[in-house]
């Protein structure tokens, strides 16, 4: 329950609290360069997205396996060569952003040959986006987001496990789509009005964003709220079992809610710290 | 860019500050621009950064023009890339923490930033150190020139301060929402309007001049 309330959140938030594009400005160059017309801009969205989970899972594996401290891989190869207190100390984290880089530029091209070989109308529609992917700061942002939550954590029981490296990707990619559409749609508007010449491209759409990214923070706080909500809706199931275990079940009705108070109040629920 | 008349490396390094500017003029490198622009202090730090990577990356790319095929030179100048990334990214780490701290993982996005790639692609493969070095500087001048005008505003607007500072009387009323996301696209997207409308001014009394003279 705790995990599926993890990935909602996660989900939640990658995608509309702390919308890549509108919130950490990334993957700003195709929201400005490709977003003149919907379907174009559903195309890179789309082509983003696929990117973009294959590139968190090589990441997350790669990180796990073979960069961290204590690694799997790196601790058996090192194995061969340095006593075994060495090994699990090897930390390649160093190398994470070369290895990040050739992932993404190996999946861009493993996605761009598969997608000519059996989708060949998909390839045709995608044109030059696939190649320009690789350069797309939000799939080194999403990888670095993965990375930070692998490695950079105190106690390696909070790392992230695959399922939510994958999810943050999703939804991240979803977000991008999200904001790309709802832009495009707007500069298609945009080309009937009658801008001031010093302002029209990139600097009216700037001031566009700045407006889209100014309804996106009406977002903020949705995630701490959803939070609530979902861990004081477990919270009072699991006060319904104790109920149900320890107490007769015939008692007052209120009984749970009042239990479930007292816990909140206590804090000693596990849910809850 | 112009390949018909080749600029001296003076001539690239002028361009680069306003003519052919990253930011106002080419529109690239748009993440770090936008991210690290809520305080001065960051938004050098992190051009100071950009200069260095651009700097090695041109200088390398041009020393290396010759063995590059043309089918791998991307690979090849995003992996330059990363590693002087990874070698600024280590400093940073070690000699300003906090700073490092507070620009997160956009010292590691200079890696997929396009200005680079973009100089390495324009430029440096296909001119001598001299020039290239010469086009990575002026490029990075244009570039710190742009993020200290956007860090400007948005500082002094949204906090009153400069570098710390307080500059502004207390009466001010912070604009909180010049240094949230919103405010770097508004400040951003209404300063490149200002310059635009500059360059045009100067251009169209520029020809009434030369119309006048000839």
């Amino acid at each position: 329950m705790n995990y599926l309330i993890d990935i909602l959140l996660i989900a939640v938030s990658a995608a509309l609290i702390n919308n890549f594009v509108l919130y950490y400005f990334v993957g700003i160059c195709p929201f400005i360069g490709v977003s003149r017309q919907i379907d174009m801009a559903v195309g890179m969205g789309l082509a983003v997205t696929f990117v973009m989970c294959i590139a968190a899972f090589l990441s997350w594996t790669v990180t796990t396996f073979i960069l961290i401290p204590g690694a799997l891989l790196s601790k058996l190869v090192a194995g061969f060569f340095v006593s075994p207190e060495a090994a699990s100390k090897v930390d390649l984290t160093i190398l994470s952003y070369i290895v990040y880089i050739f992932a993404i530029a190996a999946s861009v091209q493993f996605v761009e040959m598969y997608v000519r070989r059996f989708f060949p109308a998909l390839y045709k529609s995608f044109g030059v986006f696939l190649p320009l992917i690789t350069t797309n700061c939000a799939i080194l942002f999403a990888c670095l987001t993965i990375m930070s939550h692998v490695a950079g954590v105190d106690n390696p029981a909070d790392a992230w496990d695959l399922g939510r490296a994958l999810t943050l990707a999703f939804f991240g990619g979803i977000g991008f789509t999200i904001a790309i559409v709802i832009m495009a749609g707007i500069r298609e508007e945009l080309d009937f009005c009658d801008i001031p010449q010093c302002m029209k491209g990139p600097a009216i759409t700037l001031v566009v964003a700045g407006l889209l990214s100014m309804a996106f923070m009406g977002f903020t706080g949705v995630d701490s709220g959803l939070k609530k909500a979902l861990k004081s809706r477990s919270v009072k199931n699991a006060a319904l079992e104790m109920k149900i275990e320890n107490y007769d079940v015939t008692s007052v009705p209120g009984t749970a809610r009042a239990h479930m108070k007292n816990m909140i109040a206590s804090k000693e629920h596990p849910c809850l710290s | 860019m112009k390949m018909d008349k080749q600029p001296t490396p003076l001539e690239r390094f002028i361009n680069g500050i306003l003519p052919e500017n990253p930011v106002y003029r080419q529109v690239l490198g748009m993440c770090p621009t936008l991210a690290v622009t809520n305080n001065l202090k960051g938004a050098m730090t992190m051009a100071g950064a950009v200069c260095f990577v651009l700097l090695c990356a041109n200088v390398i790319t041009s020393l290396i023009r010759d063995l590059l095929k043309p089918h791998l030179r991307i690979v090849v100048f995003t992996l330059t890339i990363a590693t002087f990334v990874t070698i600024v990214d280590r400093f940073l780490a070690a000699y300003m923490y906090q700073m490092s701290k507070q620009l997160g993982p956009y010292v590691p996005l200079i890696i997929v930033n396009c200005i680079i790639i973009c100089r390495c692609e324009v430029c440096a493969s296909k001119q001598p150190v001299i020039t290239a070095a010469a086009d990575a500087l002026g490029q990075s001048v244009g570039y710190a020139m742009a993020l200290a005008s956007i860090a400007f505003v948005r500082e002094i607007m949204g906090t009153g301060m400069l570098f710390g500072f307080r500059v502004l009387p207390a009466v001010w009323p912070d604009w909180v929402i010049m240094i949230l996301p919103p405010g770097a696209f508004l400040t951003l997207g209404l300063l490149m309007g200002l310059v635009n409308f500059v360059i045009m001014r100067l251009s169209s009394t520029n020809d009434k001049h030369a119309g006048g003279t000839a």
